[in-house]
């Protein structure tokens, strides 16, 4: 081993990244009410007391609403962003996707605030809908970044194939363009999916106080009596999480490998 | 003759590019460019019971720049978010090192994969957890009186201000590490061992090659740390017990619940303000570093 010393260091770092994370299972299955060690025993009561709470049903059916049509619109724009960026010469590109891209540097706070202000002064009512606005602006970048990638790595000789055997603009685009580009698609979707789910700020601002699963999460972890149900949430939600992942993961090498090209890392 | 001009232009590769990207430009004009446009144009507006209206007036940046409360607060984020972003790059360099350098190429992936697994678990739970972790009777005091190396509870979690930076550096450590690491396996390996052929020990080539080749990275990484920090609000809130507010808590409470939203305008676009003149001031300090070397 060349470097003993960076290898502890990087398992050391992984540890304390994974470390609240550990503690989800643990306490979701200890028999106190207390979270700290020496744990008690066993038990999934808090299991059963989360399964039982009428209003955590509500969230979780809100918030895979708001997932769901978020990580679709933002997906759809974000096509058309990669799209146009990647295929197409025209000016002022950079400004202009720069600007759809700001909501990644924004404090979310001001963006939640900026919307918040023009929607109440415009007269408009906050429900899972106005939350649905803010998400997709936050996620769309993020649906940008992922699939210029995914259109970069698409070779332009195809593409120009099809026109040549005479097919449409659009039949091109459906019958060539769209199948190499289905995995960043997918894992586009899976991404700003998981950001939409677990997203505070604009759920919490832009909402009408309807229960969303974060801000249940935010309200009910400040009781202590809650925290270990809370533990089991979490643990759920984790799990669901890394699995999306995982798939999300799987569908972007896949994309890669498809198109020819080298893995070259992580999302971001 | 225009219309021909036109028919060029509608046929153009310009024009697909314009119909293309129009949809999320027009979103984003409409929820971004308008909102942001408006809150700039209410700060400079006079709050009156819940609403805004004219005259024209700088009171509220007045206000914002000079008053104690206000320059404590706005203070106390910069130090705060100063802080996480030096402990959140510090840690994260070595793993970027140790990921680019150290592990097999088949590897580095998984590694990755590894580091940012965590990141994409909710916020809110994570900040929670930390809660749970560093309180009193918490997992730290627990553990700590149970090997015996305190008698009472420590309860890390009273010092607001070293709990939030322990929170923030744990939940932005993926950000530090992905540029850190992007730029050092751009390092032409090469070099490096032409600074050791020429008798440089490993440490001085890692000083005098790798680290200043890696600038631009760090770099990004201290930026993308550090503009969320500055407006973080879940941490302050839920770390901080609301004792240590920071300057998005202090915007919320203005907007919501003095319901003065001239003065939350005016401390948002301070922020704005902020956040801007630090990320120019590094991306200035950045391209200077490169000129100097070429």
């Amino acid at each position: 081993m060349k470097f003993p010393i960076l290898r502890s260091y990087a398992i050391i770092y992984l540890l304390f990244l994974y470390a609240p994370i550990i503690l989800l299972p643990i306490f979701a299955f200890n028999d106190s009410k207390i979270v700290a060690f020496p744990l008690s025993g066993f038990t999934t009561e808090w299991f059963g007391q989360m399964w039982a709470d009428s209003q955590l049903r509500i969230a979780a059916k809100n918030s895979l609403t708001i997932a769901v049509v978020t990580a679709t619109l933002s997906t759809i724009l974000g096509i058309f962003a990669a799209r146009a960026s990647v295929r197409y010469d025209w000016k002022g590109k950079g400004p202009i996707i720069g600007l759809i891209t700001l909501p990644l540097v924004l404090p979310e706070m001001i963006v939640a605030m900026a919307l918040l202000t023009v929607l109440l002064s415009m007269g408009i009512s906050l429900s899972i809908w106005t939350i649905i606005l803010g998400h997709v602006l936050v996620c769309t970048p993020f649906a940008v970044v992922i699939l210029t990638a995914a259109f970069q790595s698409l070779d332009r000789s195809l593409e120009e194939a099809a026109y040549d055997l005479g097919e449409s603009a659009a039949s091109t685009f459906r019958l060539i363009i769209l199948p190499l580009v289905m995995p960043g698609i997918l894992s586009s979707f899976l991404i700003c999916f998981t950001i939409s789910i677990d997203e505070f700020i604009i759920a919490n601002f832009l909402g009408s106080g309807q229960p969303i699963l974060s801000v249940y999460i935010f309200g009910n972890f400040r009781f202590p009596a809650r925290v270990p149900s809370m533990m089991a949430l979490g643990t759920v939600l984790v799990l669901l999480s890394i699995t999306l992942l995982i798939i999300a993961e799987y569908f972007r090498r896949r994309g890669i490998a498809k198109t020819g090209g080298k893995d070259t890392g992580g999302f971001l | 003759m225009s219309g021909s001009a036109w028919e060029r232009f509608r046929r153009s590769e310009a024009a697909s590019g314009y119909l293309l990207v129009s949809p999320p430009a027009i979103y984003v004009m409409l929820l971004l460019a308008a909102p942001m446009a408006t809150v700039l144009f209410f700060s400079f507006l006079t709050s009156t019971g819940g609403s805004v209206s004219t005259p024209f007036t700088l009171q509220n940046y007045a206000e914002v720049w000079s008053g104690r409360i206000y320059q404590a607060i706005m203070m106390r984020s910069l130090w705060v978010s100063m802080s996480v972003t030096l402990v959140t790059v510090l840690l994260a360099y070595p793993i970027a090192y140790f990921i680019s350098f150290n592990v097999s190429p088949s590897k580095k992936s998984l590694w990755l994969f590894l580091i940012t697994i965590p990141f994409w678990t909710s916020y809110v739970i994570r900040v929670s957890l930390w809660r749970v972790i560093l309180g009193y009777d918490g997992i730290v005091d627990s553990t700590l009186m149970s090997v015996g190396l305190a008698s009472e509870p420590v309860n890390i979690l009273s010092n607001g201000v070293l709990s939030i930076v322990i929170t923030l550096a744990h939940a932005y450590a993926p950000f530090a590490i992905l540029p850190i690491f992007v730029s050092l396996e751009k390092v032409d390996r090469s070099l490096l061992e032409a600074g050791q052929d020429l008798g440089e020990s490993r440490f001085v080539t890692f000083l005098r090659v790798t680290l200043p080749l890696t600038m631009p990275g760090v770099i990004a990484a201290v930026l993308i740390v550090f503009i969320p920090t500055v407006g973080d609000y879940i941490t302050p809130e839920l770390i901080g017990g609301g004792k240590v507010p920071m300057i998005a808590n202090v915007i919320e409470s203005q907007m919501l619940k003095q319901r003065d939203q001239a003065m939350g305008s005016a401390l948002a676009m301070t922020v704005m303000l902020i956040v801007a003149a630090v990320s120019v001031a590094f991306v200035l300090l950045n391209r200077r570093f490169l000129g100097a070397r070429k």
